[in-house]
């Protein structure tokens, strides 16, 4: 592993674009290459907020701080820009796209990864999804399903996942991805998120849950609480462990004390 | 070329279609529409008595008939129609061989790609150029069949008996006032004959595309299918982009027998100047099939309801529609269905998209007469807003005499959300990608229906579409 962290974030603030109130309120966060890092806290406590800040989601404004990507600027880019760059969110909420396949649809994101010209060549793509399904025990004809257009809430992740697979972020971001799964879904999604940092271990990931359940499948290397739109305590797994048993009712007396 | 220049001082370029070929007419009359002209129509076609008759008949029907007051803003019309060429010979003969087409016309050709297709998949080409066949032939296994496929002017002329027991009858002069106009004025077209249990594997195809400023398109296609006969006709055509009006009203007559199945396919891609009036409609009688199949795309404004008359017992209709209405334009189009008989059945699937401030509206008929017992039918309409300031509007008609009969419909609107283009970003896609590729998940239900190349066409244009169309 490098010293050169893939992702630094310093004092992020944000809100909803049509709202007063920061929702986070400056966030510090530094990730290594390769590094697994989970992020936990209470609901409203700003964790997706974060996740989708940082993919680029138009709903929200940052209002101060930076965040450095491989050594570049983050928040001017476009989410398409962020995509390339090797930026990828897991959505907690999957959007539905009547009428496209989960195949024309990665073929369509890989082709935009090329450079004009180009053509992802049809058989390889084939070839390489139908491998991808495999590692997520999903069947061939679900590349044919219109993306998330009547999946269950299983499917949706998994679906999630099968993209990530195909399109091979240095930074994966995990959006609550365990909420909604039951424990076999639970397991190939950890499978498969495994199996791609075994391929790859430079791959950086930073998974969001409320659970300790995830973290058992998923191993992480350091363990973010976050409260109130702030990180309040970061350390190693053992912290999951007392957020477990304790809840997160000690660090919202914390917030109200310092708020 | 100059108009080439001048389309791209317009910045239209970028409209792939949108170019215009030097004309090669040799005869034409002058602008605007009284009897004199009608009657040079009819001899310059050297018709029989009974069609000039027949002609200045539905000219006298379309002077008296009103402009429609429903539908699209036909306010500007008048004043266009005295402009117009109402005829336009681009040549003296019919040809049979690519041979003799000449070099302007098979350049334009070249350029919509139809030297390739024939080679492909077109077994007979009845290419219209300006208003009449330059190009048509037709494959030998099918003349041994008994198919006819030919020039709306040969079918006249080389099946007398056959063309007059149906012209006209489905579709009759009065009907409305472009059905009167195309009555009084129609030249062009395709006769189409299937006979009885001929099964055509090939699609029937014909593409033809206006040429000329100022000129109105008046074709007239008339098609039997014989008792349980079956085929496909195809019929897309592409405009070049002028700045002045340009008018094109078509009359579309289909005859079903007992047993037959038959499917119109069209794809229409005017250019935005364009008013395009087209009545198209189809009897299907005993345990008939027909389908539509009809993309609307460009133009000014377009008002077209394709129809079924299920006249037999066990007779279906089926209408799927795409309307694609951009900045200035309007689609006024949907479809009718006619339930006559008993267990008729019916289905019309309308898609819409509405972008900038175009507009596109669903009008649909669905009508079950008394004594159509278990007549039933279903229509589903949705409507697709690309911007907040496009607009969609839904008319369905629908009158039931007979209570045994079930009648289904359902409307949804919806507009391209935030949501769904920032996932599709956060994926690597640029917005105008996502936006096409929304698009295109939209109307896959129907376009997965088009033939292989008009289905690449219709992407490759809203691709284009969609190209800027995000601010």
């Amino acid at each position: 592993m490098s010293d050169t962290p893939i992702l630094t974030i310093t004092g992020l603030r944000a809100k909803v674009a049509d709202e007063d109130l920061d929702i986070l309120k400056g966030v510090d966060l530094e990730l290594q290459p390769g590094e697994i890092h989970a992020i936990m806290g209470p609901n409203g406590s700003g964790k997706s907020t974060l996740a989708k800040v940082l993919a680029g989601h138009p709903e929200y404004e940052v209002t101060g701080g930076e965040v450095t990507f491989n050594g570049a600027s983050l928040l001017d880019l476009e989410p398409n820009e962020r995509a390339l760059a090797g930026l990828f969110l897991a959505f907690q909420y999957p959007v539905e796209v009547p009428g496209v396949s989960i195949a024309n649809f990665l073929r369509t994101a890989l082709q935009a990864r090329l450079e004009d010209g180009e053509e992802v060549d049809l058989f390889d793509f084939q070839d390489e999804l139908i491998d991808r399904m495999k590692l997520l025990d999903m069947e061939p004809a679900f590349a044919e399903r219109p993306v998330n257009d009547g999946f269950s809430g299983g499917e949706k992740k998994r679906n999630e996942i099968l993209q990530m697979a195909v399109l091979r972020p240095s930074l994966a971001l995990m959006d609550e991805t365990d909420s909604g799964l039951d424990i076999d879904a639970l397991q190939i999604v950890a499978r498969g998120v495994n199996t791609l940092r075994d391929e790859n271990p430079e791959m950086t990931i930073l998974l969001i849950t409320h659970y300790q359940r995830l973290l058992n499948f998923i191993k992480p290397d350091v363990v973010h609480v976050m409260v109130g739109g702030r990180i309040v305590r970061s350390g190693g797994p053992e912290v999951a462990l007392e957020l477990e048993e304790q809840g997160y009712a000690d660090w919202k007396d914390q917030e109200v004390v310092t708020a | 070329m100059p108009e080439n220049e001048l389309v791209k001082g317009l910045g239209l370029d970028e409209y792939q279609y949108g170019f215009v070929d030097d004309e090669a007419h040799v005869f034409r009359t002058r602008p605007g529409l009284d009897e004199d002209i009608v009657r040079q129509i009819s001899k310059h076609k050297d018709e029989p008595e009974w069609m000039l008759e027949f002609r200045l008949k539905a000219l006298k029907i379309y002077e008296r008939k009103p402009m429609p007051t429903w539908g699209g803003d036909l306010s500007d019309l008048e004043a266009t129609l005295d402009e117009i060429y109402f005829y336009v010979k681009p040549q003296d003969h019919m040809e049979r061989s690519w041979d003799d087409v000449p070099d302007t016309i098979k350049t334009t050709f070249e350029r919509l790609g139809i030297p390739d297709a024939e080679q492909k998949l077109l077994a007979g080409v009845g290419a219209q150029y300006e208003s009449e066949m330059v190009y048509h032939s037709l494959k030998e296994e099918w003349s041994s069949q008994g198919v006819i496929f030919d020039s709306i002017e040969d079918g006249l002329k080389n099946h007398p008996e056959l063309f007059r027991e149906h012209f006209a009858t489905i579709i009759p002069a009065a009907d409305n006032k472009f059905a009167a106009l195309n009555s009084a004025v129609w030249s062009g077209g395709s006769f189409v004959y299937v006979p009885r249990g001929v099964e055509l594997k090939t699609p029937l195809q014909a593409y033809f595309r206006v040429n000329q400023e100022r000129m109105g398109q008046f074709e007239r296609t008339l098609i039997i299918i014989d008792e349980g006969a079956q085929a496909h006709y195809i019929e897309g055509c592409t405009a070049p982009v002028y700045s002045t009006e340009s008018f094109h009203s078509g009359v579309i007559e289909i005859v079903l027998k007992k047993d037959a199945r038959f499917r119109y396919t069209t794809i229409q891609n005017w250019s935005n100047n364009m008013y395009n009036l087209v009545t198209q409609r189809a009897v299907v009688n005993e345990n008939a099939t027909m389908e539509w199949l009809d993309g609307n795309l460009g133009s000014k404004l377009t008002m077209k309801y394709p129809s079924c008359y299920l006249m037999g017992e066990g007779a279906h209709g089926e209408i799927m529609s795409i309307a694609y209405a951009s900045d200035g334009q309007h689609q006024d189009t949907g479809g009718k269905v006619v339930h006559v008989a008993p267990n008729t059945t019916s289905s019309i699937i309308s898609k819409s998209i509405s972008k900038g401030h175009g507009r596109s509206s669903y009008r649909g008929l669905c009508k079950v007469y008394e004594g159509a017992i278990n007549a039933r039918s279903n229509v589903e309409c949705d409507a697709l807003l690309i911007d907040e300031t496009s607009r969609t509007d839904t008319y369905p008609y629908i009158e039931i005499e007979e209570k045994r009969s079930s009648v289904g419909h359902e409307a949804t609107v919806s507009r391209v959300g935030d949501a769904q283009l920032f996932y599709l970003m956060s994926r690597g896609l640029t917005q105008e990608e996502a936006m096409a590729l929304i698009v295109r998940g939209f109307i896959e239900p129907i376009a997965k229906e088009l033939p292989l190349e008009y289905a690449v066409e219709l992407n490759r244009l809203i691709e284009l579409e969609m190209e800027g169309s995000v601010g």
